[in-house]
């Protein structure tokens, strides 16, 4: 990955690489935050913001850093930085602040901030590591988006807060289906959306751990 | 005695960590392949949760509130902003006291939960409880309790996962839902099942 281009180091992520689809990371937080656009585009930008920037700190200091106590210092840095946007939140967007309550906090411990830290900005110059958060970073939030737009479209029948579909309730047609504001859904349409990305890049799929033997057509006549 | 009880249930079954809240997925997704690694890992999540909860719960209340510093002259300070930083700091100090304790005291129960206990540090379940008794305003007797349930109720969800994992390998998964995919829609199902518990309350 040293020679990586930079092109290929911010698109890879998207959907070759995709953080929650092929490397599992950072499912965590993201689940619970997608119940509405609004929200879920707050919550992509801080990742985006606290990945990029985590990566470029990293790698700015990376060979100063002793072996033995990288992970705290990592930590430290991502504690950091999501503290500031804690408090960019809390100051200019109380209200969505409110909605992610804990996720906000809950971005420290995003295994792709993390992992993207350890696996990427360790070994990489602070450019390539800081498209490189971005990419992840945007990686993310292509996932989080496409399930936040079916569960706002057809939970609640708006989108950004805008009604689209007017539902019975508020004297339209549309009935909403109120499982997807549920948590149930959210592992629905991840688990959906992988099959999609797995039907249309066949690289990325797993092999079984048993294989069914041909069905012999000899016996049970 | 009843309120602490029903605040256990509570975090047991209504707000299961990991099946209503998505918290420490990334763990609960990777280690559910065998049922002995996933007990394994409930066990420490457990010990380590009923730790740090109330651990944080006082740093919180003495330290870092607004106008918890009254005892040292201080009562202007408002620390809050603090937490964060503050709370991974004691998650991931008491994550190395816990091995260090466990390799000299009780080495079998350390080589059985070894590799698992540096993965707890990330584990967000754990970060989240933390977070959850600040938002929540607990006391510390409520903390103890909640840490404690929290961790029962995540170790039982991946318990369960593993179990029906362990079963699901004989099937024939149509091949893009293989592997993640499927543990994806099992989860779903079971937070599904969970959600029957949410009309309870004691």
């Amino acid at each position: 990955m040293a020679d990586a281009s930079a092109k290929q180091v911010l698109f890879e992520p998207i959907f070759s690489n995709n953080p929650i689809a092929l490397q599992i990371l950072g499912i965590c937080s993201a689940l619970a935050v997608t119940t509405s656009m609004n929200v879920t585009i707050v919550m992509c930008l801080s990742v985006i913001a606290v990945t990029a920037f985590s990566n470029l700190a990293v790698s700015l200091v990376r060979t100063q850093i002793p072996n033995s106590i990288r992970i705290i210092v990592q930590m430290t840095i991502i504690a950091s930085l999501v503290i500031v946007v804690d408090q960019v939140l809390k100051a200019y967007a109380y209200e969505i602040s409110k909605q992610l309550s804990v996720f906000v906090g809950l971005i420290i411990t995003n295994c792709i901030v993390m992992g993207r830290a350890e696996g990427f900005a360790m070994k990489n110059g602070p450019w390539l590591s800081f498209l490189d958060g971005i990419g992840n970073g945007l990686g993310y939030s292509v996932m989080l988006l496409f399930v936040a737009f079916f569960r706002e479209l057809l939970g609640a029948g708006s989108l950004f807060g805008v009604a689209l579909m007017p539902t019975v309730n508020a004297g339209g047609w549309y009935v909403p289906n109120g499982l997807l504001l549920l948590p149930p859904s959210a592992f629905f349409i991840i688990g959906l959306a992988i099959w999609g990305l797995r039907a249309w890049k066949p690289e990325q799929v797993e092999e079984p751990d048993y294989k069914m033997s041909r069905h012999t057509a000899k016996e049970a006549f | 005695m009843e309120h602490y009880i029903s605040l256990a249930v509570k975090a047991i079954f209504v707000e299961n960590m990991a099946l209503a809240f998505f918290l420490g997925m990334c763990t609960f997704l990777a280690i559910s392949k065998k049922i002995e690694a996933a007990v394994g890992l409930g066990i420490a999540v457990v010990v380590v949760l009923t730790l740090t909860v109330p651990v944080n719960n006082l740093i919180y209340n003495n330290i870092l509130r607004e106008g918890a510093l009254g005892w040292a002259g201080l009562p202007n300070i408002d620390l809050s902003f603090l937490g964060l930083l503050t709370y991974i700091g004691v998650i991931a100090a008491i994550v190395q006291i816990m091995e260090m304790v466990l390799d000299k005291y009780i080495p079998a129960l350390y080589s059985a939960l070894g590799v698992f206990l540096p993965l707890i540090t990330v584990n967000c379940a754990i970060m989240g409880a933390s977070l959850f008794m600040v938002q929540r305003d607990y006391t510390f007797g409520e903390s103890v309790v909640y840490g404690f349930g929290a961790g029962v109720g995540w170790a039982l969800a991946i318990v369960a996962l593993a179990g029906i994992r362990e079963k699901l390998k004989y099937s024939d998964v149509p091949e893009g839902l293989r592997g993640l995919g499927i543990t994806f829609i099992t989860v779903g199902l079971m937070s599904l099942g969970f959600m029957s518990f949410s009309g309870i309350s004691l």
